[in-house]
């Protein structure tokens, strides 16, 4: 029985449409093979929504009783290859139809791939993938977080050269043939160029049992019809109170389980030296993120941010609160406890992280989405791929 | 990316359910098309524009501004002879229920595709049942589907049997949201000479609205003339069957699919002891759990209903009668009802009232909001069917399947 399936992780709008045609060429390729397969979006995701982390699935299988047998659960629980087209999804994914963090290669099977698009080396993104019991590979594709396929961005060949790895680190999915032949005919001929390029030079380093980033991810248990709040009901949490539980400041209870991770990516950044105490965060903030600090400074919480922007954009002071991509955290730990714990240190990684932003704040009011303003074109300069013909 | 265009002539395609039924709207030639956006049905809405943009269709396509004003504009053009077709889902279809209620009075033979969804609050948007099942008692016609291509055939078969002059009543093909919404299949696709042969062209006699034809339609009537026209619809209803054989027949025959029957499918019934009855994709995961029973000498088998108006009391009668005991699968509810049961469930259980032997039967409720049917709870509806078999009678008549508790 031989039924191979691949998931692309992806972030919401920017790339739902890339990631249909990485799932559809599989399909369309594996038919050349004589395969029969299926494309499918996870359905409880929300791909309209900025930046929502979502699935895409293809199934392939040699015949039509062997993908039933798949398809019957709709959802594949199980993946040969794991295609991750944000490399800051390594966190984990958190669904839009909420139920904690899913780790990103939670679905990759014994032996398989995690396969990302990034500019960044393996070990890096060890540190964010969780640990898993049973080995597996991981794969680079060198290149940015890709747009392509949105009507407005130019193609930078993320799918085909994706496509090109996926037939080098899973040949029973699909040959380099059949992909190759299915690329000439939907694109062209250059594209083909590429997907032969990549399977080439794609890189895997084989990932061992306990190696990677050993936090246990953020889950519940849902409860029953017995004892769930009747009449829709969900229940207010108590206002809060003093800063940290103290009596200075304030700081709002939040609900227990409805927390963030990897939906945002970008966070602010605080300077809390040249803060006013204006408020304007604090009151704007649409997710109420930020506590008062018993000075009257403000510290936003990173289990609530959605990285929105609002609070970077109605700040009054210059360059105060800066955002900064998701890429440069490794958790959700407080500023404002760092800096009162080492204020030179907390400076000197403020600047790193200001110079990590590429915002140019006076030309974009205010920065939200899925990246940095030029973060794009920075990123891509870094792969090498835009000089090589 | 180059943005391709859709070549419907291809002998095949990777599409799903709705863009199945998006293309079977430009083969059938569809005059009127109107749309307002709701989860999982809007993805035909984007299948539709694509076609219009590519030149591949070319119809009226009105957005309107609700539900209500969008079933009630296919309405019209309905009456003045334009082939139609619209949609909606959930809470969507019942903004429209006013317009829907009085469509089949009317005579107006509108196709609309209900992308089944849970009826919100609480907000939710996988498949139930319930929406396109309001409707089961106005004169609608209802048609559930399972896979993409199916789905295309349904949409065909709808205008065919809609725009039959015998007939000339509304039909809703059901699909299952998620599962054929927004999944992608190989489609064996029809060509154009095919669906032309099986499809005339919609002509409404002298019923059509129009200057040259000058009538007035839809008087103000009341206990004098009233019960005359519902039974006038009923007689339509009643007629349906025929049609829908004969044009299950034909359709067979022109696009050479596989010989079916036009109500029913029944799969691995023949010696079956113990069958689980449902409609729409749970089959999939049924007919999994029926093979891998069978690996282990469990003769099971499933049998699901496509047309549930008019309903198979007929085909149901001869095929279920045969077992030791039958379950009924419901992807909907009917709070209230006798033995707590489903829809499907109390319709089978009517429609099995006279026969002899009646088999004993036993209900689920399952799959609500979208949850996932699996193997694991179907093949619990297989054993509890068993124990049912074995003891003559269901201790509890219905039982919900696959809820946390
Ligand atoms: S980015 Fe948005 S959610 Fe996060 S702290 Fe700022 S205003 Fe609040
Ligand atoms: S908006 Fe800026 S200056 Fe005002 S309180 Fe917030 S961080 Fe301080």
């Amino acid at each position: 029985m031989a039924v191979t399936a691949v998931e692309v992780v992806y972030r919401g709008i920017f790339q739902r449409l890339l990631s249909r045609a990485i799932c559809r060429t599989i399909v369309l390729a594996a038919r050349k093979e004589g395969k029969i397969g299926t494309a499918f979006g996870r359905y409880s995701d929300s791909p309209e929504r900025n930046g929502i982390p979502a699935k895409y699935f293809a199934v392939v299988a040699d015949d039509p009783l062997e993908l039933q047998e798949t398809l019957a659960q709709y959802e594949p629980k199980a993946v040969d290859v794991s295609i991750v087209v944000d490399d800051s999804l390594c966190k984990g994914v958190e669904s839009w139809a909420w139920y904690g963090l899913q780790p990103i290669n939670e679905l990759t099977k014994e032996g398989g791939t995690v396969l990302v698009t990034s500019i960044q080396e393996s070990a890096d993104l060890l540190e964010d993938m969780h640990v898993k019991d049973t080995p597996y590979n991981l794969a680079i594709v060198k290149g940015p977080k890709s747009f392509s396929g949105l009507w407005v961005y130019k193609d930078d060949h993320t799918d085909v050269r994706i496509l090109g790895a996926l037939a080098k680190v899973c040949p029973q999915l699909v040959g380099i043939d059949a992909y190759k032949e299915t690329i000439r005919e939907q694109w062209d001929e250059l594209k083909e160029t590429s997907a032969n390029r990549a399977y080439d030079r794609v890189q895997s380093t084989p990932v061992e049992p306990g190696q990677g980033n050993p936090e246990e991810p953020f889950s519940f248990d849902m409860p029953g019809w017995e004892t769930m709040e009747e009449a829709l009901v969900v229940r207010p949490v108590s206002v809060g109170g003093g800063f940290r539980g103290g009596e200075g400041g304030f700081q709002p209870e939040r609900n227990e389980v409805f927390k963030k991770w990897s939906t945002r990516t970008m966070r602010p950044v605080i300077n809390f030296e040249t803060c006013t105490k204006c408020t304007l965060c604090w009151l704007q903030c649409p997710d109420t993120c930020f506590d008062v600090t018993p000075e009257g400074l403000y510290d936003s919480d990173m289990e609530s941010c959605c990285g929105c922007g609002v609070c970077e954009d109605v700040c009054p002071v210059p360059e105060c609160i800066t955002m900064v991509h998701e890429s440069n955290f490794n958790d959700n730990s407080s500023q404002h406890d760092h800096w009162k714990r080492d204020r030179d240190g907390y400076m000197a990684w403020l600047e790193e992280m200001r110079a990590a932003s590429t915002t140019e704040k006076a030309d974009v009011g205010r920065t939200h989405g899925f990246y940095e303003v030029g973060q794009y074109e920075k990123e891509f300069e870094q792969t090498g791929v835009a000089g090589d013909d | 990316m180059t943005i391709s265009t859709t070549d419907i002539r291809e002998k095949e395609q990777l599409i799903s359910g709705s863009e199945a039924i998006a293309i079977a709207c430009a083969m059938a030639d569809v005059d009127v098309i109107t749309a307002y956006p709701i989860r999982p049905y809007d993805t035909v809405m984007q299948f539709v524009s694509k076609l219009i943009a590519d030149g591949t269709l070319s119809c009226e396509y009105i957005i309107a501004e609700s539900e209500h004003s969008q079933f009630e504009i296919v309405k019209h053009a309905s009456a003045v002879g334009a082939r139609v077709f619209t949609g909606s889902s959930g809470v969507g279809w019942f903004y429209a229920f006013e317009a829907l209620a009085v469509t089949c009075g009317l005579r107006l033979p509108m196709v609309a595709m209900v992308g089944n969804r849970a009826l919100d609050d609480p907000g939710a948007f996988g498949t139930e049942h319930n929406d396109a099942l309001a409707v089961r008692d106005l004169g609608w016609m209802l048609r559930w589907v399972d896979t993409a291509e199916e789905a295309m055939d349904a949409a065909f078969m709808a205008w065919r049997v809609a725009e039959d002059p015998r007939i000339y009543l509304p039909c809703a093909i059901s699909t299952d949201g998620a599962f054929l919404t927004h999944s992608q299949q190989i489609v064996q696709m029809p060509s154009q000479e095919q669906v032309d042969e099986f499809l005339p062209p919609y002509d409404r006699g002298d019923f059509v609205l129009h200057p040259d034809n000058p009538i007035t339609i839809a008087p103000q009537v009341n206990e004098d003339w009233l019960i005359e026209i519902r039974r006038q619809t009923d007689a339509a209803m009643r007629r349906a069957r025929d049609v829908i054989i004969e044009a299950q027949d034909d359709m067979n025959r022109i696009f050479n699919r596989e010989e079916e029957d036009p109500f029913i499918e029944e799969y691995m019934t023949e010696d079956a002891d113990v069958v689980l009855v449902g409609m729409g994709t749970l089959s999939l995961p049924l007919k999994v759990t029926v093979r891998r029973l069978r690996e282990q000498g469990k003769k099971v088998g499933f049998v699901r209903v496509k047309w549930f108006r008019p309903f198979p009391a007929p085909e149901l009668q001869v095929a279920l009668s045969k077992f030791k005991a039958i379950g009924i699968i419901d992807r909907d509810y009917s709070l209230g009802a006798p033995q707590n049961g489903g829809v499907l469930y109390t319709e089978i259980r009517s429609a099995l009232y006279d026969v002899t032997p009646r088999p004993p039967m036993i209900g689920f409720i399952c799959g609500l909001g979208g949850r996932e049917v699996t193997v694991d709870s179907s093949t619990e509806m297989f054993d509890k069917t068993f124990e049912v078999a074995e003891t003559g009678h269901a201790e509890e008549p219905l039982l919900w399947i696959g809820v946390r508790s």
